[in-house]
């Protein structure tokens, strides 16, 4: 009963954006509703093209969900790295954030070169996107072991190896959630532009293409169907990673209660 | 009443003391340590008493050798330090806490976990292997923290204020605790503390730190029967000397 209580406030919230959006594109007339469609128009356009929608959305789920995965596992690495050796920060960490101003609509298309119109490229530019916040929040997570303990360590006669195994490691998964829940949002968008940019040979090229195609053809419900069904996966996913966080590292909010 | 003491029991004139000859250590234009002198005789508990800022911490890393002295000599036997906050791993069991000085070593989970159970037994942790150290209370935490100093296996322990933010009922109590394990497993023990009645209570000789730059300005033997109890008129003469020395006055 509580949690419905806790939910009112965004239920009511979204309830009173969802009319005043209904009634402007009410009061600017028909013609209006072809740049924006009212939210009646796209409810049904929910309904009427669900099954186009839904396999369409597959496909761009999977390529957010293993480009998200590859991105955790890269940018794990690559901060693992960046903490070990001091060179590799100062040769790499510029690069990295060089990397996050290329536009998508640059590289997607020379990765299409290289990988083709399926699922790879797609997922190389979500994983582009994504990866940046999770280096730097992991590389925050190692930053903050506290120094003492690495001395404690010493006194134990612990290799550098078991260090890290035993007290950075742990210390840098949460900085791994935090930086992947980050990058949720910017995944989606990376998986749109890749595809409207990357192109397609199959039948199915994802929402993002999806949604280029609808405003080509004036379906503009549709496209803001796919726009509404890309934001409450987004939202979906950040909550299962907040659950996986709270599974994996629980230590992490017990804590925070527990801090004087 | 120990069945496995993890060190063989030793010659009290072997090498597991601590010597340190009027020892300097600067920090940039901060003099720490100026012509500090100390010695721990092998399972001999010596107790550092100073002022805030007069070095002390400084003295236990350059005895673990996470130091290196600016002049004068250090010559002691391993030692394993306890530091003045538990830093006990949040996401580690107690046990796997007690034991993590093993696994430092490479010892395997379950060959530290078998060694390490026992002692948490026998420091009345009971029931509270498996717990995160944020479901343990304040003495508990600085009682895993002890053993797994301890479980270091090394002849010297250096402990850093260990009961410093613990609170008066359960201080006196921890304080107790530890003088009672350490009859039962003696160590050469360097404690640093500003709790002079500490001191007293746990030390058999209490070595008196000037300001900084710290350096050892008095040395108490306290030559009484254990366990003490400190409202006994000796212990608490002895305290007064404490505190004189200290420059603390009546």
């Amino acid at each position: 009963m509580r949690r419905v209580f806790r939910a009112l406030p965004a239920v009511a919230l979204l309830a009173l954006l969802i009319g005043v959006w209904e009634l402007y594109v009410d009061l600017k007339g028909a013609d209006f509703s072809l740049t924006l469609p009212a939210p009646h128009q796209v409810a049904s356009s929910l309904y009427n093209d669900r099954s186009l929608l839904w396999s369409n959305f597959l496909v761009t789920a999977k390529e957010v969900l293993l480009g998200i995965l590859v991105a955790a596992a890269g940018g794990l690495g690559l901060a693992i790295a960046i903490h070990f050796s001091r060179t590799l920060r100062r040769a790499i960490y510029p690069l990295l954030v060089a990397s996050q101003a290329v536009p998508v609509p640059i590289i997607a298309p020379v990765l299409a070169f290289w990988l083709g119109f399926g699922i790879l490229p797609k997922l190389v530019v979500v994983a582009l996107v994504s990866f940046f916040s999770i280096v730097v929040t992991t590389l925050a997570g190692l930053a903050a072991v506290d120094p003492d303990l690495i001395k404690l360590m010493r006194t134990f006669d612990a290799t550098r190896l078991r260090t890290f195994r035993h007290v950075e490691l742990p210390a840098a998964l949460p900085g791994v959630f935090t930086g992947t829940r980050i990058a949720v949002a910017v995944a989606v968008i990376g998986a749109v532009f890749a595809e409207q940019s990357g192109g397609s040979s199959s039948g199915t090229p994802g929402l993002g293409f999806q949604i280029l195609l609808s405003i080509n053809q004036l379906l503009s419900a549709r496209g803001v169907a796919a726009v509404v069904m890309l934001s409450v996966f987004a939202i979906a996913l950040f909550g299962l990673i907040t659950l996986a966080e709270r599974l994996a590292v629980p230590w992490a909010y017990q804590s925070r209660g527990d801090r004087s | 009443m120990i069945e496995a003491p993890i060190k063989e029991p030793r010659d009290l004139d072997g090498p597991d003391g601590v010597r340190v000859e009027v020892v300097s250590r600067q920090f940039g234009d901060v003099n720490a340590l100026a012509g500090m002198s100390l010695r721990a005789r092998p399972e001999e508990v010596v107790a550092v008493v100073g002022p805030s800022g007069c070095g002390k911490t400084t003295l236990l890393e350059l005895i673990c050798g996470l130091q290196q002295p600016d002049g004068g000599s250090i010559d002691a036997a391993p030692a394993a330090l306890m530091p003045q906050r538990d830093l006990l791993l949040p996401w580690s069991s107690a046990i796997d806490n007690a034991g993590l000085a093993l696994r430092a070593r490479g010892v395997s989970r379950s060959a530290a976990r078998a060694a390490a159970a026992p002692w948490l037994e026998r420091f009345g942790l009971a029931g509270f292997e498996h717990a995160r150290p944020a479901a343990l209370s304040g003495g508990m935490r600085q009682r895993v923290s002890f053993l797994r100093t301890l479980l270091a296996g090394k002849p010297v322990l250096a402990l850093d204020e260990p009961f410093a933010a613990l609170d008066a009922i359960t201080r006196a109590e921890m304080q107790g605790w530890l003088a009672h394990v350490l009859e039962l497993e003696p160590r050469t023990v360097v404690l640093v503390t500003h709790d002079v009645e500490e001191a007293v209570v746990l030390a058999d000789r209490v070595v008196v730190m000037s300001p900084r730059p710290g350096r050892a300005v008095a040395e108490i033997e306290v030559e009484l029967p254990r366990p003490r109890r400190r409202t006994d008129q000796s212990l608490v003469a002895l305290r007064e000397r404490a505190l004189e020395a200290l420059g603390v006055t009546q």
